[in-house]
């Protein structure tokens, strides 16, 4: 659920980091947190008490400037992936404005991707949201694995298993180094600011 | 579902804020959506990070929600938290806002509680009726 406070001229929205667990999310943000002045950037919350893993979510607050004179707010958070975790992944996914789905390029985890598609799509619906109509962006994480004598998965074949029917904006990604993580950001912003324009227009 | 809050409405929630919570000892007061929106605050928040505290407050409430249904209950009310010096406490306003009031130890919970209860049925109205 977006906030829009017309006393301050601000507008607050919620983007979900959401994919399969070990892909990335968690990384996406420290990456954009470590990137990212203090004047953009609030303090990063990560509630990961699972050896690396998330087992609540993370938060990244960040202030993204003006748009027609409103001051635009994103809140990020991350899901834990973990299949079993289904019910803190509704409870982060509620009142969410935009998506970006972190898809791993290794292959031993192509099953998993498109499980934890298929569950947001789930989770949504219980939401009576339809994954086409809200703000989604896909990343393949771990490109830069490519060339190593680790298997991963073609792009062509990852947007045959996930993207054939979206049709969404996606982006190679290496969250470790960063490829790709800036781009992932602004398209999503870009989309999720659109939405929810467009929805207080119709009001 | 998203909110609009005019300058009028934001005025309408800081007033009754500070009048009944503020100067009754609490020292910082917070409206956050269930979302994990940050709506108002005000008080003294020094060296409080009020939006994480907003986002972990609705991430608690969601997850003490769980909680109430495991033993038959749809939601908690409130929620308490004691600690050393400073105590927060938390309560339900519609379905989908939660205020989030700090105090120390030289206020009592029970004055805060009967605040808290005045001021949640002013708030409903304000946000748009129970939902």
């Amino acid at each position: 659920m977006s906030f829009i406070d017309l006393s301050k001229n601000e507008v607050q929205c919620k983007v979900v980091y959401y994919g399969p667990g070990r892909g990335g999310k968690t990384t996406n943000l420290l990456y954009l947190h470590q990137a990212m002045t203090d004047s953009v950037r609030g303090k990063m919350v990560t509630i990961d008490t699972k050896g690396d893993r998330t087992l609540f979510f993370d938060f990244l607050p960040l202030a993204l400037g003006k748009i027609q004179g409103l001051s635009i707010k994103i809140q990020l958070y991350t899901v834990p992936g973990q299949v079993m975790y289904n019910a803190t992944r509704k409870l982060v996914l509620k009142g969410v404005d935009g998506i970006v789905f972190v898809a791993d390029s290794l292959k031993v985890q192509k099953e998993k991707n498109i499980e934890s598609l298929a569950n947001l799509r789930q989770n949504l619906a219980e939401d009576n949201l339809d994954m086409k109509d809200i703000p989604l962006v896909l990343q393949f994480n771990k490109r830069d694995l490519g060339g190593s004598n680790i298997p991963i998965l073609t792009v062509e074949e990852m947007q045959e298993d996930l993207n054939s029917e979206l049709q969404v904006p996606w982006f190679s990604g290496s969250a470790l180094k960063g490829d790709g993580v800036f781009e992932t950001l602004r398209e999503i912003s870009k989309r999720t600011v659109k939405y929810v324009s467009r929805k207080l227009l119709s009001r | 579902m998203d909110l609009v809050l005019s300058k009028e409405a934001i005025d309408n929630i800081i007033n009754v804020l500070d009048e009944d919570l503020l100067r009754a000892g609490a020292d910082c007061v917070l409206l956050v959506d269930r979302s994990g929106n940050l709506i108002v605050n005000r008080g003294d928040p020094a060296n409080l990070d009020v939006v994480a505290l907003a986002a972990l407050s609705a991430a608690n409430f969601g997850a003490t929600a769980e909680i109430a249904k495991l033993i038959g209950e749809d939601d908690f009310a409130l929620l308490f938290h004691k600690g050393k010096n400073e105590n927060i406490h938390f309560t339900k306003v519609g379905k989908g806002f939660i205020l989030i009031t700090l105090f120390g130890k030289e206020v009592s919970l029970g004055l805060i509680r009967l605040n808290t209860a005045k001021v949640t049925e002013t708030l409903i109205p304000i946000l748009g009726g129970e939902q």
